[in-house]
């Protein structure tokens, strides 16, 4: 049970977004230019695998579903991938760039010091450009507090996958600013699935 | 040396902010909501909970940016050793705040260190003490956000400023102008 009256239906950050509407506005602009909006290098599926990896590592359910969900939309549906880099970011197939740069936000995410100039030397070595290092921090920063958030008021994290495909899908369609489809039960899914 | 060129005279987090604007404009918009905006909460409480969790992660531009900033808003010595803000770092328990504030601190560096280290117990406390469900969402959200600042101003290793007044400088900006950009940006502090 979250720690504070929430009265609505919605699990996670969405329902604190509503509860206090606010601040919902600056957090949600933040994870929209961080993760959606275009950018010069980094696509939005590999923004929200560092996001998803980062949500893991803080173990926080919501945020590591969700994200892992809107990653798998964004990479054209493929959810083996968002497992992959969750179980071993070294031997998952993704790009020795994006490799070094989740070194660097599982660096963050232990704590800012941790990074040091020899990971990004190393994240340099690969490619990786400044904006690609400074939006890797700032990403994994941004989830340490997303991720706190949702935990620290114990809000609602449903077991149920299906809850974070639908969103994750209308999140990587239509990014953070638009308010929240209604969600359908599981039993809902699969009658509309016969028909 | 911070791990990607910043402008100099810009140490700690101002370097970063003005790094990337587009991505500061929604930082510093949710700050001076939670620092600045209406609230039941003095800026100087909110301030003490910026500062514990910056405590916290070892963070020490955070930590003497908001000691600072608590110290100017109480009208105590800057830095000074024996500050409210100085008790609350070394012992929340025997810190001259009410009953309330500890309950909020207390939560604000369990959220510090993690989300799900926050128990009913600590909030049924804070909530014993007079704390409201606005105040404690907002202390959760303080503290995470400066898990955020924290890790963005370490993790890029940015500069400590050479000159420790350099904090009585930005103090008094943080309280007569508050964490907005300043509309003539930075360039002033060149040297």
């Amino acid at each position: 049970m979250p720690h504070i009256k929430i009265e609505n239906e919605f699990p996670g950050i969405r329902g604190l977004f509503l509860y206090r509407p606010v601040t919902a506005a600056p957090l949600n602009a933040l994870v929209q230019t961080l993760l959606h909006n275009p950018h010069p290098t980094l696509s939005a599926g590999e923004r929200e695998l560092i996001a998803t990896y980062v949500s893991r590592l803080n173990t926080c359910k919501y945020c590591c579903n969700i994200h892992g969900a809107i990653a798998q939309h964004q990479l054209g549906n493929n959810a083996e991938i968002v497992q992959q880099v969750l179980a071993n970011p070294e031997t998952a197939p993704i790009s020795n760039t994006l490799k070094a740069l989740l070194k660097i936000a599982a660096k963050v995410q232990q704590g800012g010091k941790n990074v040091t100039a020899e990971d990004v030397a190393l994240a340099r070595a690969e490619g990786a450009t400044d904006i690609e290092i400074h939006d890797t921090v700032l990403i994994a920063a941004a989830f340490c507090m997303y991720n706190r958030y949702v935990d620290g008021l114990a809000t609602w994290q449903p077991d149920d996958e299906s809850i974070y495909d639908q969103m994750g899908e209308q999140r990587a369609r239509e990014g953070y600013l638009t308010p929240p489809a209604k969600i359908k039960p599981k039993e809902e899914l699969n009658h509309s699935t016969k028909f | 040396m911070p791990h990607i060129e910043l402008e100099s005279h810009l140490p700690g987090i101002t370097g970063l902010l003005e790094y990337r604007k587009d991505t500061a404009a929604p930082i510093r918009d949710l700050t001076q909501l939670l620092l600045r905006g209406p609230s039941t909460l003095t800026e100087a409480e909110r301030e003490l909970i910026a500062t514990i969790v910056s405590h916290g992660n070892q963070c020490r531009f955070c930590t003497t940016a908001h000691t600072a900033a608590v110290d100017a808003l109480l009208g105590e010595e800057l830095l000074g050793e024996n500050t409210t803000a100085s008790m609350v770092k070394k012992d929340i328990a025997t810190a001259p705040v009410s009953d309330k504030m500890k309950a909020l601190l207390n939560i604000a560096a369990l959220t510090g260190k993690n989300g799900k280290l926050v128990t009913t117990g600590d909030v049924e406390k804070a909530k014993a003490a007079g704390a409201t469900d606005i105040e404690i969402h907002d202390t959760v959200l303080i503290a995470a956000l400066f898990s955020l600042y924290n890790r963005y101003v370490d993790g890029m290793a940015t500069a400590m400023p050479e000159d420790v007044s350099y904090f009585g400088v930005l103090a008094d900006r943080l309280v007569n102008h508050g964490y907005t950009r300043l509309p003539q940006g930075y360039d002033h502090l060149k040297k």
